[in-house]
């Protein structure tokens, strides 16, 4: 009952963080110079003034911006999220196109990252101050000061053009005959390098937070107790220390859940990964305010409901949390 | 080091083009049949239906999809497409066409001279401005029988039967669009020509298919099984696709100029720079003519004589390319070498006119055209070139959008950008100088707001002067009175390089290039 008066709390207070982002992000947009009738205009390389009015009539962008700004809140608050200038789409078909792959993309990351990086970081701590603890974090480390982009082509020089093991670009092969776990395999071999190089920052992320947590952890009372109670080191740093050292690590584990949609732009960009941070760049470049909007508000939707989440987990993890909430 | 390694590069991709250039030696092969292209296509096109959008990636991959009625070979003259014969009567004011018989649709509805008619007549009016210009000097179209269509002239207009490639006058179905409202037609997403290939699928953000039209009318043609068009956002993944073989085709412009000798060095690479000679797409500098240092003739033959374009071209370009001397490109019609003022790269001559005119040091802002690090890095040539000779530059860094809002509203002192040429002065010359096309929001008008009064009557009469040699005479003067004003700093006649893998073959044949479908490329 309390958890549920919780969620209510929190859903209400998210719908508001949403809609005061949309108000936000409507504005920071109409700041940008220029406007997708002219970006249009642009691209086909000729045109005249009556044809750049008539694409602006057709869009609504002559209308006063608060009147597109009322516009555009009634829309989200029925949840249409109009319709993409130039894609001559509903922005929702796109996005919802889109969303599936980066969904794959961030989640394999995402679960990349969590298991390596704590697995990690617990072998470090039980090796602590000795050199397979040090080849650990020096390893993280690197992963950690190293930017994405240049790890994403390293990354494809690598194992695709010197190598030839994995696919360099793409989602999955394109032609062909293929049965379904033919096609599972493919995306699968596709996804290696853009998931595994998205999720390297948060694996080094992981391993430092588990590792320091579970020292801190293995230095308190309750494990001197545990260990003069005869229990074995495996079963007292496994089901003791770790799941005490663990709650850092959820909280960070949900500002990466955070990200999952949007935070992706990069990588998709490098492996030609077809998701939603690329559609949300390029709509950007053209101005597409519509189709922008509606990435934003996924994802902020998204953000809110992964915070949710990641408080619920606090609750199941270290049910003391319920008890003084 | 880099200065040794660009001499010794350079002449390897000349030598490449003068392979790629000699003639017969893919004729000569039987044509094999069936494959697949993989080709970049870069960026992703916002749709596929040709005669509402014009931009570069749409005419790339739709090309394929619809045709025109005539195609043009590389010294711009008129092949046959969907027309097999043209008449152009004594006064210059009929034009009669024959058309292909026993076309259809990709739906299998027949093709007629009624489609002809709908879109010249009532379609391309409506969606596409560059056609619309064009066609204002049409009187009537129509069609005395279902093979057959007569544009008839209100005067005559010699750049007309240039009018005619996919990329200006695509033929599109009249039983699918007639009545509707075309913008926001469903079948926009499912385009429907007459070309060798069919629109198959596109995965948005992946890849675009096409299918080979197995009803094409040319037997024999197409011999491409399938086309996929592949969107891969990142320049240097667009390198390594080639590289590893995911990708056979790049066309122009779809991987950065610095990559492109070392692709042209890899195993089973083939380059050419075919294909540019009716699009000729022309760079230079705008100069804002309004007000400010750049509305003086002297400022801007200074700035004129002070850029190095050899270096650019070298340096830059891979040495493809020619230096633009005057406001026609090489392969646009009426180019006249000898009534052209030259400004060679002259820094002395560049110093002496600024110091003729007073000029003490007064900033300009240099807008570059965000179109990639190729255009960015020479945008920081030119700048050094003007500081060189001492005048004040502040560069003023956008985004595409921001960049066409800052020329649309005349917000700028230089810029840089390129057009194309279209093959006829009167098609993609006039556009940038002539008074009438001074408006505000775009980028590819008349932006720097050169106005005369004699220049504009030039223009007009040029366009309507008949036979040819009269059209000659007014270029020739119009050339003239141009560079005498340096209007704009005219900088390189662009040529971007194709590079395919070699076993594609018979991919570019006429002076549309990539743009003008497939149909005869094979697979070896």
């Amino acid at each position: 009952m309390q958890t549920f008066r919780f969620l209510l709390s929190r859903l209400a207070k998210g719908i508001l963080v949403v809609l005061a982002i949309v108000v936000f992000d409507f504005v920071l947009i109409h700041l940008a110079p220029g406007d997708p009738a002219a970006v249009m205009a642009g691209e086909s390389g000729a045109t005249d003034e009556a044809f750049v009015q008539q694409l602006r009539t057709k869009f609504g962008l002559d209308q006063p911006i608060l009147t597109q700004l009322g516009l555009y809140l009634w829309g989200v608050v029925r949840l249409d999220l109009g319709f993409s200038y130039r894609q001559q789409m509903p922005v929702i078909d796109l996005v919802m196109d889109r969303l599936p792959a980066t969904l794959l993309l961030t989640g394999a990351a995402f679960l990349f990252s969590l298991t390596v990086g704590v697995a990690a970081g617990a072998w470090a701590a039980a090796h602590k101050g000795k050199p397979l603890d040090r080849l650990i974090t020096t390893i993280a480390l690197v992963f950690y000061a190293t930017p994405l982009f240049w790890m994403a082509l390293m990354a494809v020089l690598v194992f695709s053009v010197w190598l030839g093991w994995l696919p360099a670009f793409g989602l999955r092969e394109v032609g062909g005959e293929a049965n379904f776990w033919e096609r599972v395999l493919d995306v699968a071999r596709h996804l290696v390098l853009p998931a595994v190089t998205l999720g390297l920052f948060f694996t080094a992320v992981y391993v430092r937070m588990t590792r320091a947590s579970m020292i801190e952890v293995g230095r308190q009372d309750f494990v001197k107790t545990l260990r003069a109670k005869g229990l074995s080191e495996r079963v007292i740093q496994r089901r003791h220390v770790l799941r005490n050292a663990v709650l850092p690590v959820v909280t960070l584990a949900g500002v990466q859940a955070g990200q999952m949609v949007g935070g992706a732009v990069m990588t998709e960009t490098v492996f030609a990964w077809p998701g939603i941070g690329r559609l949300m760049y390029e709509a950007l470049l053209q101005r597409d305010y519509n189709l922008l909007l509606g990435v934003f508000v996924v994802c902020a939707a998204m953000v809110v409901v992964f915070n949710i989440l990641t408080d619920l987990v606090y609750r199941l993890v270290d049910p003391r949390i319920e008890v003084s909430s | 080091m880099t200065g040794q390694l660009r001499r010794l590069l350079v002449p390897s991709i000349s030598a490449f083009l003068a392979l790629a250039a000699l003639p017969g030696a893919a004729l000569a092969q039987q044509p094999k049949e069936g494959g697949r292209a993989n080709v970049v296509i870069q960026p992703e096109p916002p749709g596929l239906m040709l005669g509402i959008l014009q931009n570069a990636p749409t005419q790339m991959v739709s090309g394929n999809i619809y045709e025109g009625l005539l195609r043009y070979d590389e010294k711009l003259n008129p092949k046959g497409q969907l027309a097999t014969s043209w008449t152009i009567s004594e006064d210059g004011k009929t034009y009669t066409f024959k058309l292909q018989k026993g076309v259809k649709w990709h739906d299998g509805k027949p093709f007629t001279a009624a489609d002809v008619v709908f879109t010249a007549d009532v379609f391309l009016r409506k969606t596409n401005p560059r056609t619309r210009a064009s066609l204002a000097y049409v009187d009537t179209i129509i069609a005395p029988d279902d093979e057959t269509v007569v544009f008839q002239l209100k005067q005559p207009f010699g750049p007309f039967i240039r009018m005619f490639e996919v990329g200006t006058m695509p033929i599109v179905p009249k039983h699918i669009y007639e009545g509707t409202d075309f913008l926001t037609n469903p079948a926009n997403n499912t385009p429907i020509g007459t070309g060798p290939f069919k629109f198959a699928e596109w995965s948005k953000g992946a890849f675009i298919k096409l299918v080979k039209n197995p009803d094409y009318y040319e037997k024999g043609k197409p011999h491409l099984d399938e086309i996929y068009w592949h969107v891969i956002p990142d320049a240097a993944a667009r390198s390594v696709a080639f590289e590893t073989g995911k990708v056979d085709i790049l066309p122009g412009g779809s991987v950065e100029n610095f990559d492109v000798p070392r692709l042209a060095k890899t195993k089973n690479a083939c380059i050419t720079d075919k294909g540019w000679e009716f699009l000729a797409p022309q760079s230079w500098l705008w100069f804002n003519h309004r007000g400010g240092l750049t509305a003086d003739v002297r400022f801007r033959k200074a700035v004129s004589y002070a850029i190095d374009r050899d270096f650019a071209r070298e340096a830059l370009w891979n040495g493809l390319g020619s230096v633009s001397t005057g406001p026609f490109a090489q392969s646009t019609a009426f180019r006249d070498e000898k009534a052209l003022v030259k400004y060679p790269y002259d820094p002395a001559k560049a110093k002496a006119l600024l110091k003729e005119m007073g000029y003490k040091g007064e900033t300009v802002r240099f807008t570059p055209m965000p179109y990639g690090e190729t255009w960015l890095r020479w945008a920081e040539a030119i700048k050094q070139n003007l500081e060189d000779v001492g005048i004040k530059v502040d560069m003023v860094n956008t985004d595409v959008a921001g960049w066409n809002k800052k020329l649309g509203d005349w917000d700028f002192d230089i810029s840089i950008t390129f057009l194309y040429q279209y093959g006829d002065p009167a098609l993609g010359v006039s556009r940038a100088y002539v008074s009438s096309n001074i408006a505000h929001g775009s980028p590819f008008n008349n932006v720097g707001g050169y106005s005369n009064p004699e220049v504009d009557k030039l223009f007009a009469d040029g366009a309507t002067a008949f036979p040819d040699s009269a059209r000659q005479t007014i270029y020739s003067a119009v050339q003239k009175k141009l560079s005498e004003d340096a209007v704009y700093a005219w900088l390189i006649d662009l040529k971007f390089p194709t590079i395919t893998h070699c076993n594609v073959k018979n991919l570019i044949t006429t002076g549309i290039g990539v743009n003008d479908g497939f149909k005869d490329a094979w697979i070896e």
